[in-house]
């Protein structure tokens, strides 16, 4: 599988699949595949997009230490990218298609409308991660600084499932919201798991000292 | 030549006047393309009047003719929206709260058998057979604008009669204020009956003059045919003023009552759904603005403007004296 992970070919065949969604829906638009409300369909499959890369991303680590794929790691800032990529077409699609690019309309419907505040804090907030996801930031900023930066991408999970569950409020319906928010929590809760683990190893090789002073404690 | 007026016209037409069907959708094709370009744009509206002469049925379901309307409002000139979107665009939660879910789910709904009560405040209660309900006034086209508490609209040319009709025959008490309409909930049919989306049975009501109001429809088909059943085959009801889903579908119950009746999306969300729940640009939903649609295939598809909306979706000449001196921002 490793070797798979690294094969020459390996990336850009990724980088292909990761598009082929978007393919998909230009090619949609173009013959009028998208259904009634097109603009609608659109703006909703790119929003689906972006918390499926989202998910895609955070699996990155997990399933890289857990299965020892090594390979896995080249991988990680093209499928965050494409997190960016595909929030940033959600949001040209609702600027363009729903609101005609009235930047007033825009702003005010920013101000006015709760989820769409939260998704676009999320892309806001996104956005800086986008921008320093190339070599030269990462020297620049210190990988310590680096990380710190890149750990904001938590945050921005959080408000895109909640963003997604207000707008499926208005309906009750959040079959969806749980699934992605259920994949989510697992992600995160693996991190917390793997944290506390390798904060034990060292104390284990401590353990005599430990436990010697544990007797007196109980 | 002989200028045919709509009825007889549309009544007894002889066979070879029907513009064949390949010659009609050659034209719509046309139109699309016509549409489709930026030059075309300006003659796309005038081609798509001579495309609307006439409402082709689309040759899916029973035929159900309606005879030209004379009641003031009832003939939208608008481009129809597309048979294929309006019977594929549609809310109906009971199959599935995607608007792609009911046309996908509501093959199950049985129409036949099917009767309507008549129950409440009325001197001549009783059961309609959905026969005997089709045949109890003379089957009018009425072409109406749909708007949707969501923001999109259609323009539908419905078949059906004035629900006064049927309010007169079965002699409402002088103190039937309110009529509510309760529409079928059958889990072994419906499929999200019993989700927590909302509480069913769906129930709407209008106030006795809104009830009243000729444009006020009650609803057996559309396009010249039966209703789809994601439609709200075999009877619902239209009322083009207000927002879609105060026109229920699928109805199996119309009780006059004294009390303003709890309505479905009012007991889910009393502060973004009102009992009135006019069109009106000016009061926004507590979520998003009101003050605009998507009228769905508009010409430009994805890149079409949205338009304004209209006070009362643009039947304020007609019913806008039933409201006169209400504050509308109170009662939404």
């Amino acid at each position: 599988m490793n070797k798979l992970l690294l094969h020459k070919a390996a990336k850009p065949l990724v980088f292909l699949l990761c598009l082929l969604p978007f393919a998909w829906l230009v090619f949609g638009a173009v013959t009028d595949g998208l259904g009634a409300n097109p603009a609608e369909y659109l703006i909703r499959s790119t929003g689906d997009w972006t918390l499926r890369f989202l998910c895609i991303v955070l699996a990155v680590t997990p399933l890289r230490v857990s299965l020892k794929l090594t390979g896995l790691a080249r991988y990680r800032r093209m499928l965050g990218l494409f997190a960016y990529f595909y929030v940033a077409v959600h949001l040209l699609s609702y600027s363009w298609f729903d609101m005609g690019f009235e930047v007033g309309d825009i702003a005010r419907d920013i101000a006015k409308r709760p989820f769409i505040l939260v998704g676009f804090a999320a892309f806001v907030l996104l956005t800086p991660l986008a921008a320093t996801s190339f070599n030269r930031a990462i020297k620049a900023l210190g990988a310590k600084r680096w990380q710190r930066l890149h750990k904001l991408v938590y945050l921005i999970a959080g408000l895109g499932l909640l963003h997604f569950f207000w707008m499926r409020a208005g309906k009750n319906n959040f079959a969806e919201v749980f699934v992605y928010a259920g994949i989510v929590a697992a992600l995160l809760a693996w991190r917390v798991w793997h944290f506390v683990r390798q904060k034990q190893k060292p104390a284990a090789a401590r353990a005599p000292a430990v436990a010697r002073v544990q007797p007196t404690k109980s | 030549m002989l200028i045919r007026s709509r009825d007889n016209g549309f009544t007894h037409p002889a066979s070879s006047e029907i513009t064949s069907r390949s010659a009609y959708e050659g034209r719509r094709d046309l139109l699309k393309l016509m549409a489709g370009g930026a030059a075309g744009a300006a003659l796309a509206g005038w081609a798509a009047r001579d495309a609307m002469a006439q409402t082709v049925a689309p040759g899916k379901l029973a035929a159900l003719k309606g005879g030209k309307s004379a009641v003031p409002g009832a003939q939208s000139m608008e481009k129809l929206t597309d048979y294929k979107d309006a019977s594929s665009y549609n809310n109906f939660y009971e199959f599935g709260t995607d608007k792609g879910d009911p046309v996908k789910n509501a093959g199950t709904l049985k129409t036949r058998p099917w009767t309507v009560e008549i129950e409440g405040l009325v001197k001549k209660p009783g059961k309609y057979g959905i026969e005997d309900l089709i045949k109890l006034s003379a089957q009018e086209e009425r072409i109406y604008r749909l708007r949707c508490v969501e923001g999109w609209s259609m323009v539908i040319p419905w078949v059906g009669y004035s629900l006064a009709e049927l309010i007169k025959k079965v002699e409402p008490q002088s103190n039937a204020k309110y009529v509510e309409f309760v529409t079928l909930a059958d889990p072994k049919t419906m499929p999200f009956v019993g989700s927590r989306v909302l509480d069913w049975p769906y129930a709407e009501g209008l106030r006795m003059d809104e009830a009243m109001h000729p444009l006020t429809l009650l609803t057996f088909g559309m396009y010249g045919e039966v209703l789809p059943n994601q439609n709200g085959a075999p009877v619902r009801i239209v009322v083009p003023w207000k927002y879609g889903f105060k026109s229920a579908k699928s109805i199996v119950k119309i009780r006059f009552v004294e009390k303003e009746p709890s309505t479905a999306w009012n007991k889910s969300a009393a502060n973004e759904y009102g009992f009135y729940s006019n069109v009106n640009p000016n009061v926004d939903h507590p979520r998003w603005s009101q003050a605009t649609e998507r009228r769905i295939g508009d010409g430009g598809g994805l890149f079409a403007k949205r338009r304004k909306t209209e006070m009362f979706n643009g039947y304020e000449a007609q019913v806008g004296q039933l409201y006169a001196g209400m504050d509308l921002k109170k009662f939404y």
